[in-house]
């Protein structure tokens, strides 16, 4: 019997690689791209700033003081304003957006799911400028006359609400907390929604079969299964709220103090970024700016890294290690 | 009688050295499901079904794919209730009380009659939590390490997992997570287990564990088990409820009791043309 040689139709092969090469070269040069773009912006930011790092040295982040005039700047008031309303909005926010997600797909009957579940991921879609907007006209003005002074009634005694209500028309690091709130609500609220619906079905009727109610569903199986993940999707909105720059510009107040309560006024580090880098005065305030951007980036980083450590600890466990 | 035909083309063993109870002996019913009809919205899944479950006693439900099996043991402990467009007609009596009606407590009716799964489903934590869970979450507190080991015993896990009790059990094997799922739902002190298929995914060895302990189970438990395999049924329940498909006269597909009896006279003597065929292999 003879072997009848098999043919390979030559140009279909040779039309084959120039899509394989041209699919390789545009991914990896996308991949490399993306790390270049990382790399550099680091780099700059960091050159940026060694004009303020050889006057200031580390001493920038504990120095209270930022005067344009007499060529004063630290940092510390502007991580504190990041620090704190990052920290109250995601208090808030975490918790209500895990609600709306676990509402979404547990609870909510199938017409309204879809309805709320895109308006709430459409709040992620309002620029934050429009959403500033609404924070100097409409919140502002509601802190100022109703929840400030109602905050301020039944919880004045402790100092955090024992500030003067009506000094900053309204501005100041609770409005600002409220407004990255708002901003970081949708970002966690539609990774948890993905989350709550990747629970198997099996999972639940597992636990249900057991004789457990709606609540301890939720609670044994739903959440305990997508802790990881939700941790994650915090963390997100987490870095959502410390990035937020110019709608926390247009409600915070853009003062250079630690506020005595959450109703003064204050700034965090993006905001100021966003609001003097158009006037500086000094090439040191300018690099002193890039300095705050570098202390930015580096909490950016670290909070990153914190949540991918969380990820991988929290999988470990799910997924048969000790 | 087709008797000898049957056993010329499907020669099914019973297991006669199995202890089998005498099913015309003095039994007390467990469930007494009367003229019982599921359908999801409009289709139809289930129709008309009346039969007695018995007390300690293994009924199989058999039957080709997509004749309501499934549906119809999701029925017996409302677990059916979680589909929006299931509906349910008819009575289902559990020692004489119906599961269906307004006052009872889908939830607490889950708590007397446990179930297990087509699929392992273990919880994604500890081997000890698995068990532990239900208990937790029903107040069964007291005792926990004493009733998370006896739970495992009766499921015939202990011995491979005494050590490693706080290991996750998703590292244990298929046939391991199915007993520990067997364990999770004993725990909770049921009076009946539902299976739905529960060896369908494992291999040989696992599936006879599993039928080993279904004949260890039924003295302290009614079990009422789905399979596809015959030969399952044939191995583990005393008695077998036969359904099938009817077409409806407006086209619509339903699935029927077609017969119910004693698992030998099932798979030797059925009394229905269309048992035999499906038990001997000649389907439709």
């Amino acid at each position: 019997m003879s072997v009848v040689p098999t043919e390979f139709p030559a140009g279909r092969r040779f039309g084959d690689r120039i899509g394989d090469r041209v699919l390789y070269g545009l991914t990896a040069a996308a991949g490399l791209g993306a790390v270049a773009l990382i790399i550099g912006i680091a780099y700059k930011v960091f050159d940026g700033s060694s004009l303020a790092f050889s006057k200031f040295g580390f001493g920038f982040i504990v120095d209270e003081v930022w005067n344009p005039v007499k060529n004063q700047f630290g940092a510390l008031d502007l991580i504190w304003g990041t620090a704190v309303t990052s920290f109250i909005a995601i208090l808030f926010a975490a918790p209500l957006a895990i609600g709306i997600a676990l509402y979404l797909t547990e609870l909510a009957p199938r017409v309204l799911r879809d309805a709320i579940g895109a308006l709430v991921e459409m709040l992620a879609a309002i620029p934050s400028v429009i959403l500033g907007l609404w924070g100097i006209l409409v919140l502002g003005p509601f802190m100022q006359h109703d929840l400030e002074p109602f905050l301020k009634s039944f919880l004045g005694w402790l100092p955090i609400f024992s500030g003067d209500t009506n000094a900053n028309g309204g501005k100041g690091i609770l409005t600002a907390s409220i407004i990255l709130t708002i901003m970081a609500v949708p970002i966690i609220a539609s990774v948890a929604r993905e989350l709550f619906a990747s629970v198997p079905a099996d999972l639940k009727d597992g636990a249900r079969a057991l004789g457990a109610t709606r609540w301890e569903v939720v609670r044994g199986v739903v959440l305990h299964a997508t802790r990881p993940g939700l941790a994650a999707a915090v963390i997100l909105g987490l870095g959502r709220a410390l990035g937020e720059a110019i709608a926390v510009t247009q409600v915070i107040g853009s003062v250079t103090q630690i506020p005595n309560s959450l109703f003064g006024t204050g700034d965090t580090l993006a905001s100021r970024i966003a609001a003097q880098y158009q006037g500086y005065g000094s090439n040191l305030q300018a690099s002193s700016l890039f300095y705050l951007a570098a202390i930015l980036l580096v909490f950016s980083l670290v909070v990153n890294f914190g949540a991918q450590l969380i990820v991988r600890r929290f999988e470990f466990q799910n997924t048969g290690g000790s | 009688m087709s008797g000898d035909t049957i056993l010329n083309v499907a020669p099914i063993e019973i297991a006669q050295s199995r202890e089998r109870r005498p099913v015309t002996a003095a039994r007390e019913t467990v469930f007494d499901i009367r003229n019982l009809s599921v359908s999801y919205g409009k289709t139809p899944a289930v129709k008309d079904v009346s039969f007695e479950i018995y007390r300690n006693m293994v009924t199989a439900i058999i039957g080709p794919s997509g004749c309501g099996k499934s549906t119809f043991i999701r029925t017996l402990n409302r677990m059916n209730d979680l589909v929006p467009s299931a509906k349910v007609e008819g009575d289902v009596l559990y020692h004489g009380q119906d599961l269906y009606a307004s006052r009872v407590d889908p939830v607490q009716v889950r708590r007397k009659i446990g179930m297990v799964f087509q699929r392992p489903n273990p919880f994604p934590k500890s081997i000890f939590d698995n068990v532990a869970w239900g208990l937790r979450v029903l107040g069964m507190k007291d005792n926990l390490k004493d009733r998370v080991q006896h739970a495992l015993e009766q499921a015939a896990l202990w011995d491979d997992v005494r050590h490693r009790l706080k290991k996750s059990a998703l590292g244990l094997s298929g046939g391991q997570q199915q007993r520990l799922c067997i364990a999770r739902a004993l725990a909770v002190e049921p009076e009946v287990l539902l299976m739905d298929e529960p060896a369908s995914s494992l291999d040989p060895i696992a599936t006879s564990r599993i039928e080993d302990l279904m004949h260890t189970l039924k003295r302290d438990y009614t079990i009422v088990i789905v399979t596809h395999n015959m030969q399952q049924a044939a191995r583990v329940a005393d008695l077998t409820a036969f359904f099938s498909l009817d077409v409806l006269p407006d086209g619509a597909r339903t699935g029927l009791l077609v017969e119910y009896d004693a698992t030998e006279k099932i798979f030797t003597q059925p009394s229905d043309k269309r048992t035999e065929d499906y038990v001997t292999g000649r389907f439709g």
